[in-house]
């Protein structure tokens, strides 16, 4: 087919990305301007002292105009960009740089290169102090425009209310945006839980995250979002602004009504719980309307650091992370780590195929030491947190392995050990698999993956790796009827748990938890409210009837009450 | 020269908005203010950097040092405000 004959017809193009703020949005694109970096080819310094001083204007060329926003903007953005401003002003950063002169660097690579320097001591540290990273490189990245004289990365001044959008946003950057302003941000990378989504949230200002191609809108292009659905339109026509402004009331009408506990129409109690993976997600969800935490992913705790991290560290850590949680419950994912996201501190080598190698609990079967001192850290801060605390492991495929977990969970002084369910050996033999814990949570993202052989790292394959696939939905219905032979309950903490539709389904399968962005829980609160189990067993009935993964969706859709699909 | 020993009271450590507040007194002082953790090398307190680098957690010791006029008193205001938690505030 003709490009521009499907232009013609549809002038309009709809993509999707992740939606993590809600709301709708209208308005021309800014883009972003990305970080600035050295060019290629600079050539060494003639006069050093002259090439310093350059360096040394730049610096305070940009703690100025950090400074200058800092009178424009509230207290806490404020704070942030006083601080930035501090970095920008350092006499070390100056020092390091006339070293990299004196080793025959250009102005552009000297700058950068001291920023590095300091940038590896953070990231070697870890914890907090890697997370003060991209404050550092903004602040490099502008001195490097400063320097060249190219225009300073960053949101550019604008004054009409336009939609942003960037790669990604630097922390600070969020944080000083003209609300006023700013009616929507987009971004090509960043994550569910990434500092953009959370500060827009924070914000009220509708956002969609992972949107591919985003960068290259035109700017001034005008696009239409939905904070909710993850959908924009670039280019809309009018009606559809207005379709999708009117959909976006009907929703926050009728989320509105809602709040509390989980429930069927007919009373039946599902826990709506979030994902988290750190302090500041904690605290985020924390004030929310849900019942606690499902999924707390405590990769975080390790992955920057190079040794491992005390009994100490990670208390303090899961303190915080527990504090806003107290009398609620908080599931815990011990150490998910391995040949894909090696350890600096546990490195058992490179394998041929990540995904199926020691990684998860076959790592922690190696190294128990690392697991024993995370399950100390765990029991202490449950203890002084009083925060209702279960404790899960990562790729469990057999019934030993399960007990092998449950023991040391228990001699570590924790109550509940529970299993993550997603190699399918596991989902099928879920009875003898959860008789030997408490609990079980179904990772339906890597039971996807190992169900239909389908790597999650590969875009190609995504059909492949859709949850509404038959086979993977047959995979999650037999681990439930396990679970409940062996009287054992069992949720969901993938994706699929924050899809409305999908979410009933699971409900309907068995599931009587359900796990995801904190964003998502109200419209799956408003899906559940409005279908009793047995209308729910009939949705998970039709699903796994139909022959593939867009027929089960169709049927869902159709089979489900208007007063929910009509809001979708 | 004048030597104070303190232990963070910060429950993030020494980073962010609390080294940013210390980095701010020490400069202010216009003295030749360091700051070590025990047994190792000093850094200069006015470089924000520098401090966040030490990676100085909550509950550990830190040592400061400061030459001059008034290095006591600058030394005391600083250890005043290092055992604060200044995140909490």
């Amino acid at each position: 087919m003709a490009e521009s004959e499907t232009r013609s017809e549809t002038p309009s193009e709809t993509r999707h990305g992740i939606g993590v703020s809600p709301g709708t949005a209208y308005g021309p694109v800014v883009q972003v301007a990305p970080p600035v970096r050295p060019p290629a080819d600079e050539t060494a310094v003639d006069d050093q002292e002259a090439a310093l001083a350059d360096v040394r204007a730049a610096f305070e060329s940009v703690a100025v105009s950090l400074e200058e926003r800092a009178t424009r903007v509230d207290d806490t953005a404020q704070q942030i960009l006083k601080a930035t401003a501090l970095i920008a002003r350092d006499k070390g950063l100056v020092k390091a740089a006339a070293k990299e002169l004196a080793a025959g660097h250009g102005r552009a690579h000297s700058i950068e290169n001291a920023v590095e320097t300091y940038a590896a001591q953070f990231e070697a540290l870890g914890g907090y102090f890697a997370e003060r990273v991209a404050d550092l490189r903004d602040v490099g990245s502008r001195a490097v425009a400063a320097v060249l004289g190219v225009p300073a990365p960053g949101v550019p001044s604008f004054t009409e209310p336009s939609v942003i959008v960037a790669e990604d946003l630097a922390p600070a950057e969020t944080a000083t945006l003209d609300r006023r302003l700013v009616v929507g941000i987009i971004t090509e990378a960043g994550g569910r839980t990434s500092h953009t989504a959370i500060l827009a949230a924070q914000m009220g200002i509708p956002a969609v995250v992972q949107l591919a191609g985003a960068t290259e809108i035109a700017p001034g292009t005008p696009v239409a979002l939905d904070g909710d659905t993850g959908e924009v339109t670039i280019d809309p026509d009018m009606e559809l602004v207005t379709a999708q402004r009117e959909r976006a009331a009907r929703r926050a009408e009728a989320l509105s009504h809602l709040s509390g506990a989980g429930r069927t129409s007919d009373g039946a109690e599902i826990a709506l719980l979030a994902n988290i993976g750190g302090v500041e997600d904690a605290v985020a969800a924390g004030a929310q309307d849900l019942e606690g935490v499902g999924l707390f992913r405590t990769e975080f705790v390790y992955l920057s650091a190079t040794k491992a991290p005390t009994v100490e560290e990670q208390t303090e850590i899961y303190r915080g992370v527990f504090a806003p949680f107290e009398g609620r419950r908080v599931v815990v994912r011990t150490l998910d780590a391995g040949a894909d996201k090696p350890l600096k501190f546990a490195d058992l080598g490179p394998e041929e195929n990540p995904a199926l190698g020691r990684r998860g609990l076959r790592l922690s079967a190696e190294r128990p030491d690392l697991l024993d001192a995370q399950l100390e850290a765990l029991a202490i801060a449950a203890r002084e947190t009083g925060a209702d605390v279960r404790v899960m492991a990562p790729m469990v495929a057999t019934a030993e392995e399960a007990a092998w977990f449950a023991r040391r969970v228990r001699e570590n002084g924790l109550p509940k050990a529970g299993v993550m369910i997603e190699v399918p050996g596991a989902a099928l033999r879920a009875h003898d698999v959860l008789g030997e814990v408490d609990f079980g949570s179904l990772g339906t993202n890597d039971l996807a993956q190992y169900t239909m052989a389908a790597d999650r790292m590969q875009g190609a394959l995504s059909d492949l790796l859709d949850p509404w696939q038959p086979g993977v939905l047959d995979v999650v219905g037999l681990a439930c009827e396990g679970a409940a032979r062996a009287g054992r309950p069992i949720g969901v903490c993938g994706e699929s748990a924050g899809d409305p539709l999908l979410a009933l389904v699971l409900v309907g399968l068995g599931v009587s938890s359900l796990s995801m962005a904190p964003s998502k829980v109200p419209v799956v609160r408003l899906a559940l409210s409005l279908h009793s189990v047995a209308e729910c067993q009939d949705l998970a009935a039709a699903a796994r009837g139909a022959r593939t993964a867009i027929d089960a969706l169709t049927a869902v859709r159709e089979a489900a009450r208007t007063e929910l699909t009509d809001l979708l | 020269m004048a030597t104070r020993t303190v232990t963070i009271a910060s429950s993030v450590g020494l980073h962010a908005r609390p080294a940013a507040l210390f980095v701010e007194a020490a400069s202010a002082s216009g003295l030749d203010v360091e700051i070590a953790k025990p047994g190792e090398d000093p850094v200069d307190a006015t470089s924000i950097l520098g401090v966040m680098a030490l990676g100085a957690r909550h509950g550990e010791e830190v040592v400061l040092t400061a030459e001059g006029d008034g290095a006591d008193e600058t030394l005391d205001s600083l250890v005043e405000l290092l055992s604060r938690d200044l995140d909490a505030e």
